[in-house]
């Protein structure tokens, strides 16, 4: 093997595998897990923490950088973890290639679509007068 | 084995359902006063708090169900009886969470 021993056991198997592709996804699911496991209790401790859940404390709070920033942050994240998350079971159960493209692609658009749209609603709360 | 599957279903209802409701949230949040009573006044259904406590707990079993992946993914606990422990021990510890959590948020928040 032109990579020699110095190569970590993930360097080996990058580009390999039946398909020359996987590694990439493999390892970006598993660092996205990493921070949806970080934002995922930031959200949740937030929502304990506020004083009230009604709609003006939830704006002030989605309104400030310190709650606007991780809230993009855990949309974007949390999209795409959840892409590569539920590709992995299309990949499972759906082979032939002519569906298993057009279902992928169509939960990239929805998941693209769905990122936007959660993202465009923050960017009014984020930059707008409310607050 | 029942884990690895519930990693599966719990991931895919967040997917599906929890990013969706986390949208429609954040849209009825910046949509003004009347798409906000209307989220609210899904969330209070006894559906819709059906929907939620079943959601926290996919979240809670996900997310440690996910911890053991990775702690998997590093090699350890591959021995029959730790590996059974501490998948038994992700179900416990997601239906407490979930238990405290709701007890909390339905008794005792303002």
């Amino acid at each position: 093997m032109s990579l020699g021993d110095s190569a970590t056991p993930l360097g080996k198997v990058r580009g390999l595998g039946s398909a020359r592709e996987g590694g990439e996804h493999w390892l970006t699911e598993r660092v996205t897990s990493i921070a949806l496991l970080l934002l995922g209790v930031w959200f949740l401790a937030s929502l304990l923490l506020l004083p009230k859940l009604d709609q003006t404390t939830l704006l002030e709070w989605l309104h400030a950088p310190s709650g606007a920033i991780p809230m993009a942050l855990l949309i974007v994240v949390g999209f795409k973890h959840a892409l590569d998350g539920v590709k992995v079971t299309v990949d499972d159960y759906v082979h032939e290639p002519g569906n298993n493209f057009v279902i992928n692609t169509l939960l990239l658009f929805l998941a693209v679509a769905g990122g936007a749209m959660a993202l465009f609603a923050l960017g009014t709360i984020a930059f707008g007068a409310i607050g | 084995m029942i884990v690895s599957i519930l990693h599966r279903a719990t991931g895919i209802a967040l997917s599906l359902a929890g990013l969706a409701i986390l949208t429609w949230w954040l849209m009825a949040l910046s949509g003004g006063a009347a798409p906000y009573a209307a989220f609210e006044k899904a969330a209070h259904h006894p559906v819709g708090i059906i929907v939620l406590v079943g959601l926290t707990w996919s979240f809670f079993q996900h997310l440690l169900s996910g911890i053991r992946h990775l702690s998997m993914d590093t090699g350890a606990a591959f021995e029959l009886g730790a590996n059974k422990t501490f998948a038994i021990l992700t179900i416990v510890g997601s239906v407490l969470l979930t238990a405290a959590l709701w007890v909390y948020l339905l008794e005792y928040r303002p």
